[in-house]
């Protein structure tokens, strides 16, 4: 990896307009910039980007069926999500948008945890309180997820700096779209995370749209990265779709935060395919050719034709990957139908650690009191 | 026992705890080496350091962010809101995260953090320096909301607050800050939240207040006392989860209620309290409930006096209340 596509390299002040890949579309990877990922590290990301494909057209044809009520997924932005969570070691944390399910399943959380999820039943983490795909996974050192936009970035530096007092080794991460960037939070989270270098990346998945805002109508700034100039914030543009570039320039961001050389912007270039969400219809505000442009820089193609180079996937596996997820999908959501909804009682449990008087009358006359008609 | 107003009181209380509990750190605009703009937090960034007393810069959207990553990370945060008119641009972080995320995230995360705000008027600060917003607060399930009245209560509601697992908003009364002096016991003692206290027994009539009104209540007291009323009052402390129970024993006592707060009238706390008695004690009400409140105006600057629900209107309504 040259010195520019380090982001260590780039002094606070600075923004290079260039963007940073390793990949070209035929999947051969530029010696200059290469990470020399391992292969199995290389061969579990595209496994994941695969799955995470599949769980989304499948949740998408759930919720054209009704089953379920909601999907927002990441169809095309794959690469930006997994190759940089894969960068981020064990004890780092994840302060994700809505966008980043992907991240927790290649961390560990159970696909059928995150089907319960989809269903709101009991089993749910969040115990049916939120929509779908507003997850929480602890475990995976993965936070709740909320539809106000830009609120995990102050978290995330805030977690960040805990750790720094405390003199732990640990780094977050927190993903935001672009439409983000004009929030109060990433203001006022690149601010701090400036004033008190704390180890915090920023991971903007620039995927050119904000529902229907186009990043014209989104900021006047030359580039998104160009940002990171006004908070003193070192910032580098990757090619978002190249696996091998999203995961050389976030693991060197992670290794300068560990190291105490503060947080890091890194807008990651690519684009939303798909629609914003099962909720939306993008005809209404742009052009079908440009999705289709969009889709010949595909992330998975990119990286499946790396590995193909390599010798390090077959279509046997491709086919037995496919095969996988599909009926483990289909385990994952009978079980989670047949699962019963949460508690009436539970909805008024957890909003303290203890249950205060009012709600002790409002959940027994809730409970004891008439049922809905409506299904749950 | 020392002497102490409720900045001192409150000083105190951050003190103890920060040498009892490592993981407490303060954070605010000119908390640190200023002390706070009102002193509450003199002398602890010498003691604790810079890494524990934090001077933050100007935006209250990132003091609440990052105090609630610091808590989900395993501090204590005590952040300060300079004045309890400035809070709004936090309220998003209030709102829809510290308060939410034990709920929505099934119990995995909790947000322990005490939020302590300057409130209310009575020092000549006009609409930007008086508010009282605790009612937006108590709307938004997941919120605490404390207020002391006096260093006393100040002091031992501060530090159960910091010990609770859930966020609080402490609401300190700038008039009383520097009004009063009281005993106040060195080291450690908590008042249970939640709980209000009936300080000072009467039968014909029950007074709610907190905060700096309560000096206002007790004041009225006296005076109808002249007139034969006895007026039983009582500090609420904690405005949310409030004390129902206590106020409800009270009225069903006197049959009558007062209740007075320095936010505007509409969806008041007064609001859900006369609600709450309605609810639980209408059998036993002898007078209609009376509520004596700001207007329902901005809070002003030259005529404050005339806003405040002080002694002076809390009489008439006391009498008025014990001959319906």
């Amino acid at each position: 990896m040259n010195l520019e596509t380090k982001p260590g390299s780039i002094p606070p002040g600075t923004a290079s307009k260039k963007i940073v890949g390793v990949l070209d579309f035929d999947g051969r990877a530029d010696p200059e910039t290469d990470p020399k990922l391992d292969l199995a590290t290389a061969r579990r990301i595209y496994e994941a980007m695969l799955r995470t494909r599949a769980i989304d057209a499948r949740l998408m044809r759930l919720q054209r069926q009704g089953r379920i009520g909601f999907h927002v997924g990441c169809e095309g932005e794959e690469a930006a999500i997994l190759a940089s969570a894969a960068a981020m070691r064990d004890q780092d944390w994840l302060f994700p948008c809505y966008r980043e399910v992907g991240a927790a399943l290649y961390r560990g959380l159970s696909l059928q945890t995150y089907i319960d999820n989809m269903y709101g039943n009991a089993n749910d983490i969040p115990k049916g309180r939120q929509m779908p795909d507003h997850v929480t996974a602890r475990a995976q050192h993965f936070s709740s997820i909320t539809a106000p936009i830009g609120t995990q970035i102050t978290q995330a530096v805030g977690f960040a700096w805990a750790a720094k007092i405390r003199k732990q080794d640990v780094v977050t991460a927190t993903y935001f779209g672009d439409g983000a960037t004009s929030s109060n939070d990433f203001h006022a989270g690149m601010n701090f995370a400036g004033v008190y270098q704390t180890p915090t990346l920023f991971l903007l998945r620039n995927n050119g749209w904000a529902i229907s805002i186009s990043s014209e109508q989104q900021t006047h700034s030359r580039t998104y990265a160009d940002k990171g100039v006004a908070y003193g914030v070192p910032a580098i543009r990757v090619d978002g779709n190249d696996a091998l570039a999203v995961y050389g320039v976030t693991r060197a961001a992670v290794e300068r935060a560990s190291a105490g050389g503060g947080p890091t912007f890194i807008e990651l270039v690519t684009y939303r395919t798909g629609a914003h969400s099962s909720s939306d219809d993008p005809t209404a505000y742009r052009e079908t050719m440009e999705s289709e442009e969009a889709q010949k820089r595909d992330p998975l193609r990119r990286l499946r034709r790396y590995l193909d180079r390599q010798n390090a996937w077959s279509d046997a596996e491709q086919t037995a990957a496919e095969e996988k997820i599909t009926s483990e999908l289909s385990v994952c959501i009978e079980k989670a139908e047949a699962a019963p909804a949460p508690s009436i009682a539970s909805m008024f449990e957890e909003v303290f650690e203890d249950m205060p008087a009012h709600l002790v009358e409002q959940q027994a006359e809730c409970v004891n009191g008439p049922r809905t008609r409506k299904r749950h | 026992m020392t002497q102490m107003n409720m900045v001192s009181a409150i000083n105190d209380a951050l003190r103890f705890e920060m040498r009892n509990d490592d993981r407490v750190v303060l954070l605010g605009e000119d908390v640190g080496k200023l002390g706070g703009v009102f002193r509450v937090t003199a002398g602890l960034q010498k003691e604790f350091g810079e890494d524990r007393v934090i001077d933050t810069p100007l935006s209250e959207t990132g003091i609440i962010g990052t105090a609630i990553g610091m808590a989900l990370g395993g501090l204590r945060p005590v952040p300060e809101i300079q004045f309890g008119d400035f809070i709004y641009p936090a309220v998003d972080q209030l709102v829809s995260e510290a308060s939410k995320y034990r709920y929505r995230s099934g119990g995995e995360f909790t947000c322990p953090m005490v939020v302590r705000v300057p409130v209310g008027g009575g020092i000549k600060g006009g609409h930007y320096h008086s508010q009282s917003p605790e009612s937006m607060f108590i709307h938004t399930a997941g919120l605490k909301v404390v207020c002391p009245s006096n260093p006393f209560d100040a002091k031992g509601l501060l530090l159960a607050s910091i010990r609770d697992n859930d966020p609080v908003l402490f609401f300190e009364p700038k008039r009383v800050y520097r009004a009063l002096k009281m005993d106040v016991p060195e080291g450690e003692y908590t008042i249970e939240l939640s709980k209000a206290k009936v300080v000072r027994e009467g039968e014909h009539v029950t007074l709610v207040a907190w905060g700096a009104m309560l000096l206002e209540a007790i004041a009225a007291a006296e005076e109808v006392k002249e007139q034969g009323i006895e007026v039983e009052v009582i500090d609420l402390r904690t405005l949310w989860p409030v004390d129902t129970e206590t106020v409800v024993a009270s009225v069903k006592k006197t049959g009558r209620m007062v209740i007075v707060h320095e936010a505007a009238k509409a969806c008041g706390l007064g609001a859900e309290m006369v609600a709450q008695i309605c609810e639980h004690a209408f059998l036993h009400l002898q007078a209609p409930p009376r509520r004596v409140t700001g207007w329902d105006t901005p809070f002003p600057y030259t005529l404050e006096n005339e806003y405040l629900p002080l002694a002076h209107r809390i009489v008439p309504a006391l009498i008025e209340t014990a001959k319906f």
